[in-house]
């Protein structure tokens, strides 16, 4: 295969031939320090400063004596480790089933896990609302319908530490059956053959050898899942005050009533900034030594067991599991749309499309729709094209200094949502960048956010592509860029288009919560 | 490099012994209107040029829409681009605009009347009185230097679930709602999050004291952040009642059909008033004049009334027969500036009583 430079840049080649690398890598390494380097530069200055500017560690020490914050911090612990324990129960059981049984419905369960993936947490707490608030939820009225209890009788309050740990777990499990289902995929039958033919029986082998390869996975998407619950912000701002009680993240977002108590946030923040970095660092940890599950090399594809008279119960037990993340939920959601009174069940006689109307017919809702499209548009674009220049720099270690790009680009990872809002308030209300109650501050946000993944896609593109082609293209007289342009760009574009994608569901869908929340803030990007 | 913070108490240090009452008083001290203006064709033909107009509110965003279109409407070529957001969010937000000289409201509309003093001793406000204040508002909803009137009152009383209690048994007073019976069965708003409350809980422990709301803490009562939120869950059920909420949003869902019904208590319904103000530094100086003056007509007013459920003291407005009308409700005196001052110890004093 031949791919040779086009005449024309052959000819721009000559009086054209500046190398822009260096400043490239100056220039990205400046962006990557706006976006990421400043706002936690800035949230570490006000954890430490008092009112007035001075240094102090009073900050701190209010959140540890007063009692409310140690309230939260108690609260948050219970809850994330709560939540992490159930969705193991669950998500371990149903993972294993999907990934090395017969179950019948194994790719359905798989796209329905993945709904319940991408439904927004404060979603699925508003909905959770519908069916369990004690007196006006779906399955409480049954409830009361079928045993004739009284009003005020209840078998479910959503409005509790119960509740709202049900409601987490239900928005977390999938991180743990994904980690659990790629694993079990993942594992070779050869070693469950061989302890097959030394005449373990299928359970046997399943308890010595398939579950103990599959552990690993197991703790390391608890310790996601603990993260993902200690971080969340949708379902305990919808719930916890209700329930009369606060999570960090709620008690970290009230400091911000006016008056705002940015240095209190700020300090609260930090400890869930480092406690994400270790937990993450613990994760990466027992991951990485993964490698002893392949260690019969990719030959075998997994041996699926089959479950026999076990096979129905078992598709009952996964489908009674998707009901709470999924049937329910969106069944209360749609109900509510088209009832008159959200919590009254439709019939064909009170049906009413009113609230859709309403909703779609405001101009603000129209105006923040269109908002959401560009700034996902605009998000992609950026995105992908920043992933694409640092992957390449990092990847080809185009530069000295290439590691703290690619260091910088996947930092974002352990940074909670509610952490980096935190450090954007802080950054973007001062000069020099005043952004704050612009949709461009969203755009950061976003940026910031899905640049980790972005970069991962596109480096990994990258090693695929190889060296050779460039290479060449180099010692025929192109610079670095033009090779990129011409050569690297073509070969990757799948992978770009694929990056681009992701990040535009991805950022559409984060905002689309923050819309509906917060419609009329976020349109002033109009002038 | 501080953040640049707006502290209102700052600012209403110096002025708050002044400023207490936050019309009437201070209209003793200094009395210097301006004369007021009416809408004269020279000054439709001013803002017909200007061609637009922003407009910072915290009023409903549907009601803010429907008022920014029939002004359109009237006048052809002024366009209002609505802001809307909570009341001290657009107090923050004018704060940093201004912090970082960008002047881009024209007319404001809080739901938090002491914002308006402060903007008024930053003297970043134009005197401007419409016609219609001068000649149909009460001397107590005007700043004695033509600064800001009452745009929109609205109050905070009780309502309950009319399909769960009968109108003989529920309650006539915020006393009667520490009954034993209510327990577990009310709802409320946090004046953490919200203005109206904040103004209504300031109002209610002046007048009945905070042994009201020790009481009321121990009925266990479900927390809501904004004021808009209780009457939306008395009318899904969850609570019987509630013990605070703005009225309009119960006017709308009662006159909506749906189960709800309000008390005005006898010890006197909390006030809630949201001012309107011009800017000085407008961009738009002629349409912000308009628009102002506009608000104030009896049509504009009227339409506040019938389709916002609010309540105006203009003299020449009707209210709705369905209503009771503002004249037989016992009103709480609104103090804004009082408010200002105690802001802080009433949040903290109220989480430390309801644990949130």
């Amino acid at each position: 295969m031949t791919i040779a430079l086009p005449a024309e840049s052959a000819v721009r080649r000559r009086t054209f031939k500046i190398d822009f690398s260096l400043p490239v890598l100056i220039a990205f390494a400046a962006v990557l320090c706006v976006l990421i380097v400043l706002p936690m530069s800035w949230l570490a200055y006000y954890s430490v400063v008092d009112k007035a500017g001075q240094f102090t560690l009073e900050n701190f020490a209010t959140l540890v004596t007063e009692p409310e914050f140690r309230g939260p911090m108690l609260t948050t612990l219970i809850l994330a480790t709560s939540a992490s324990i159930f969705c193991a129960l669950a998500a371990a059981p149903m993972g294993w089933l999907v990934a090395r049984t017969d179950l019948p419905f194994a790719k359905a369960v798989r796209a329905l896990v993945t709904a319940s993936f991408v439904t927004p947490p404060f979603l699925g707490a508003i909905a959770w609302e519908l069916l369990a608030a004690p007196n006006s939820g779906l399955l409480n009225k049954l409830y009361r319908h079928l045993t004739g209890a009284e009003m005020g009788d209840h078998i479910f309050n959503i409005y509790s530490m119960t509740g709202l740990i049900f409601v987490v777990s239900c928005y977390t499990f999938p991180y743990i059956f994904v980690l659990i289902a790629n694993a079990l995929d993942r594992i070779p039958g050869d070693l469950e053959d061989a302890s097959s033919m030394l005449g373990g029986r299928t359970w046997t082998t399943a308890r010595r050898i398939t579950i103990p390869l599959a552990l690993p996975a197991l703790l390391a998407g608890m310790l996601i899942a603990f993260l993902q619950a200690m971080t969340l912000f949708g379902s305990p701002a919808i719930l916890a005050l209700p329930a009369g009680f606060h999570t960090m993240t709620t008690k970290i977002w009230s400091l911000f009533q006016f008056p705002p108590k940015p240095e209190l946030a700020a300090a609260a923040s930090l400890p869930l900034l480092v406690l994400t970095v270790m937990l993450l660092r613990t994760q990466q940890m027992i991951l990485g030594r993964k490698g002893y599950s392949v260690v019969g090399g990719k030959t075998g594809d997994p041996r699926l067991i089959r479950l026999g008279i076990w096979k129905w119960p078992a598709v009952a037990f996964v489908f009674a599991v998707l009901m709470l993340p999924v049937f329910l939920p969106y069944f209360a959601l749609i109900n509510a749309a088209l009832s008159p009174i959200a919590t009254t069940l439709v019939t064909p006689e009170n049906a009413t499309l009113k609230n859709v109307w309403f909703t779609f017919g405001l101009s603000s809702t129209k105006i923040a729709l269109q908002n959401t499209f560009i700034l996902g548009a605009l998000t992609a674009t950026l995105g992908t094209l920043m992933a694409l220049v640092i992957g390449y720099i990092s990847v080809r270690r185009a530069v000295v200094g290439h590691q703290a790009l690619g260091f910088l680009a996947t930092a974002p990872i352990a940074i909670p949502g509610i952490v980096l809002g935190v450090g954007l308030f802080l950054t973007y209300t001062q000069p020099p960048f005043v952004l704050y109650g612009t949709l461009w501050i969203l755009l950061l946000a976003y940026l910031t956010i899905e640049l980790p993944a972005a970069y991962q896609q596109l480096s990994s593109a990258y090693k695929a592509v190889g060296n050779d082609l460039e290479d060449a293209s180099r010692i025929l007289g192109a610079t670095r860029l033009q090779a990129l342009r011409h050569i690297t760009a073509p070969l990757l574009r799948t992978s770009v288009i694929a990056t681009w994608c992701f990040i535009f569901v991805a950022t559409v869908r984060e905002l689309s919560a923050a819309i509906i929340l917060f419609t009329s803030d976020t349109r002033s990007c109009r002038s | 490099m501080r953040l640049p913070k707006i502290t209102r108490r700052d600012v209403l240090k110096g002025s708050a012994a002044v400023a207490v009452g936050t019309f009437a008083s201070s209209a003793k001290v200094l009395a210097q209107a301006p004369a007021a203006q009416a809408i004269t064709p020279e000054l439709i033909k001013a803002a017909q040029k200007e061609g637009t107009v922003n407009y910072y509110t915290s009023i409903d965003l549907p009601l803010a829409e429907r008022i920014a279109r029939a002004f359109e409407a009237k006048y052809a070529g002024v366009k209002v681009r609505v802001e809307r957001s909570g009341a001290e969010r657009v107090f923050q937000r004018i704060g940093q605009e201004y912090a970082t000289k960008i002047h881009r409201v024209d007319v404001v509309n809080s739901s938090d009347a002491a914002h308006l003093i402060v903007w008024k001793n930053q003297g970043i406000l134009a005197p401007f009185v419409p016609e219609d204040v001068a000649q149909h508002f009460p001397a107590e909803h005007k700043d004695a230097d033509g600064m800001f009137s009452s745009f929109r009152l609205t109050l905070c009383p009780i309502a309950y679930n009319t399909s769960q209690i009968k109108a003989e048994e529920a309650p006539k007073s915020f006393n009667d709602l520490l009954d034993p019976k209510w327990v577990n069965r009310i709802t409320k708003a946090h004046p953490s999050y919200s203005g109206t409350i904040l103004t209504a809980t300031y109002q209610t422990s002046r007048d009945i004291g905070w042994g009201y709301f020790e009481k009321l803490a121990k009925q266990k009562i479900m927390q809501l952040q904004s004021a808009t939120d209780p009457p939306k869950k008395i009318v899904l059920g969850e609570r019987m009642l509630a013990a605070d909420g703005t009225e309009y949003v119960m006017l709308q869902e009662k006159e909506a059909g749906r189960p709800i019904e309000i008390v005005y208590p006898t010890e006197g319904t909390p006030l809630i008033i949201g001012p309107n103000a011009v800017f000085k530094a407008a961009p738009n100086p002629n349409a912000a004049r308009l628009l102002q003056a506009w608000m104030y007509t009896t049509e504009c007013q009227q339409l506040c009334i019938d389709h916002g459920g609010m309540r105006s003291v203009h003299a020449l407005v009707k209210e709705k027969p369905a209503r009771t009308p503002l004249s037989k409700i016992k009103l709480m005196k609104d103090d804004a500036a009082a408010v200002e001052k105690q802001a802080e110890s009433i949040k903290k004093r109220y989480s430390q009583l309801f644990g949130v």
